[in-house]
């Protein structure tokens, strides 16, 4: 299952090697980080005013963490490192929170970040021969014009379609033979489930693999959406304070993420204490861009839960591998005192063959306890018009989720299709209790 | 056999609604119906002039449903007699997992449509016609 490389000697380099190439890119980050207001403070405090303080790389640890609070309050240019005419890209996000955060890129910094998500794209085996429809939103989120970028500096003929609108999505499929997808693993689903209505049927695409982000999902997920389409789908990894999507990518073997380590500087810590975790635990993903001028990045909290797999891959590239998304540090939901991440009530829904696409978490206060309702929906096909079967396999959900989270939650059936499907990122989880 | 369609639907306003609006749209008439409560969802049952067809129409709005067989007894419409049939299927062991009826014409008519285990199916048509009542042809059902 040899793919070609991109990159060759940076790609199966020795440890060594990356981490004499991290050094070097991390002293260069420093030199540009300290034209910014925000990290003159943030090193001050760390006693280092020039490159030559960080002497190796653990004295990366002397840092400050960089929160998203943190560029919020220096919105919009206290983290801009270069003159604004150097400036050939913004990207912002809107922030649900009410202040935008902003990351600028120089001419140079775009081209780093193309150049790395080619990489990831000759991971999969994908080649200039491939075409490539991108149903990633395109303007501020990074997702649409990341991919893109990486797709054109491949070679592949690049169809920029964008998110939604799915009868259109189809068709272009069909009508431009489309082979690699690059879209949200929710929305992959929702679209086989219109293939009838756009009157296409899945022999009449030439569909090969789908690149899968933005969202959170599980392994079973994954599979699943192989199954139905007949692909391989491959996990990506990326945040736009990081530049954007490829920051970790899936090779063919797909067995969790090449996170680049020439690029990237990754710690996993414990989120409570800011300390690093033992080798192959999970914690909180920190991470420092070693490759971007215009917006320094440095030990940024992405407040993802995931671990590092300290073995080699197959492959060949010796990059480590980043597992898939655990949860997030501010989507982890505490009921009745106990941890429960979405992405465990997601993994037991999906591998139960009557259950469908979409499915709700909610809790809701029922007197002093926290209540946890998961919403599933029936699965037309396996529906057999028997009440027992209704009854066993809310018991089989039941069960199955009390021995993945320890709480017993009410399980509710719902019609197909009758559960909110976005077609971005989806909500899945509803907390209706009060805020305190 | 005679088809019942199950349909699984949410318990909220509106979904009885939809499957009418749909089977109307088809013209597809209804012989009978019941619906049993189930706590969140309800299981819709439907004797209607052209099961298939309905099936599939609900089927392609999204539907959850099922076309099950079951047996429709012609049952005179007089004091006892669903107790002789009941009786005689009692007698020789076979347990009904569902039933439902309706009198067609007062006085003169019954049908009582019965849900048997698939393994007592042949032995319980037997029993029938031995307690004196004669099975509804598919047709005769649909057409009533």
């Amino acid at each position: 299952m040899q793919t070609p490389f991109w990159n060759k000697e940076i790609e199966t380099a020795e440890r060594a090697v990356l981490q004499k190439i991290q050094l070097e890119r991390l002293r260069e980050t420093i030199l540009w980080a300290l034209k910014t207001p925000f990290y003159q403070k943030q090193l001050r405090e760390a006693r280092i005013s020039s490159p030559d303080n960080i002497r190796s790389l653990s004295d990366l640890r002397k840092i400050p963490f960089t929160t998203k609070d943190d560029l919020r309050l220096n919105f919009p240019k206290g983290l801009l490192a270069v003159d604004m005419k150097d400036v050939v890209r913004i990207h912002s996000s809107s922030g649900t929170t009410g202040i935008p955060t902003v990351i600028y890129y120089s001419k140079e910094d775009i081209d780093n970040w193309s150049d790395l998500m080619a990489r990831c794209i000759f991971a999969t085996g994908a080649t200039r021969a491939d075409i490539f429809q991108n149903m990633m939103t395109y303007g501020m989120f990074t997702g649409g014009l990341g991919l893109h970028y990486g797709a054109e500096r491949v070679g592949m003929a690049v169809i920029p379609i964008g998110g939604g609108n799915t009868k259109r999505q189809i068709k272009t499929m069909k009508d431009f033979c489309t082979t690699i997808l690059h879209v949200t693993p929710s929305y992959l689903l929702h679209i086989h489930s219109k293939l009838d209505e756009a009157e296409v049927k899945r022999e009449e695409l030439v569909l090969k693999k789908a690149f899968i982000g933005a969202e959170p999902h599980s392994e079973d997920f994954r599979k699943k959406i192989e199954h139905i389409w007949h692909i391989d789908a491959y996990n990506s990894y990326g945040l736009s304070e990081l530049n954007g999507p490829g920051v970790a990518f899936e090779c063919a073997y797909k067995k969790d993420m090449h996170l680049w380590e020439d690029a990237y500087i990754v710690e996993i810590i414990n989120p409570e204490t800011g300390q690093p975790v033992k080798d192959g635990q999970p914690g909180e993903v920190v991470l420092t861009n070693l490759i971007r001028r215009a917006t320094p990045m440095i030990r940024y909290r992405t407040r993802d839960l995931a671990f590092l797999h300290p073995e080699p891959c197959p492959c060949g590239r010796t990059h480590r591998r980043l597992s898939r998304i655990l949860g997030r540090t501010d989507d982890m939901l505490i009921i009745n005192g106990i941890n429960v991440f979405p992405s465990q009530i997601e993994e037991v829904v999906m591998r139960i063959p009557e259950v469908a696409t979409n499915y709700v978490i909610q809790v809701e206060k029922k007197g002093a306890l926290d209540h946890l309702t998961v919403k599933v929906e029936i699965y037309p096909k396996l529906f057999l018009g028997e009440p027992a079967q209704l009854d066993r396999l809310k018991a089989r959900i039941t069960d199955e989720l009390h021995s993945a989270i320890i709480l017993h939650p009410s399980v509710e059936l719902h019609e197909p299709n009758s559960l909110p499907v976005s077609e971005g990122k989806a909500k899945r989880v509803i907390d209706l209790r009060p805020k305190e | 056999m005679a088809k019942q369609l199950t349909i699984f639907l949410e318990n909220r306003p509106g979904r009885l609604g939809a499957v009418a609006k749909s089977l109307r749209e088809n013209s597809i008439d209804i012989r009978a119906f019941t619906v049993q409560d189930r706590g969140d969802y309800g299981l819709v049952k439907l004797i209607v002039s052209n099961p298939d067809k309905a099936y599939l129409a609900l089927a392609n709005l999204g539907c959850a449903c099922a076309l099950k067989e079951i047996l429709a007894i012609s049952v005179p419409d007089k004091i006892g007699n669903f107790e002789i049939l009941t009786s005689a299927l009692a007698q020789n062991n076979i347990n009904v997992k569902d039933a439902y009826g309706f009198v067609l014409q007062p006085h003169q008519q019954g049908v009582c449509c019965l849900e048997i285990e698939d393994t007592h199916v042949a032995e319980a048509k037997k029993v029938i016609a031995a307690a004196g009542f004669t099975l509804l042809k598919d047709d005769e059902l649909y057409n009533l």
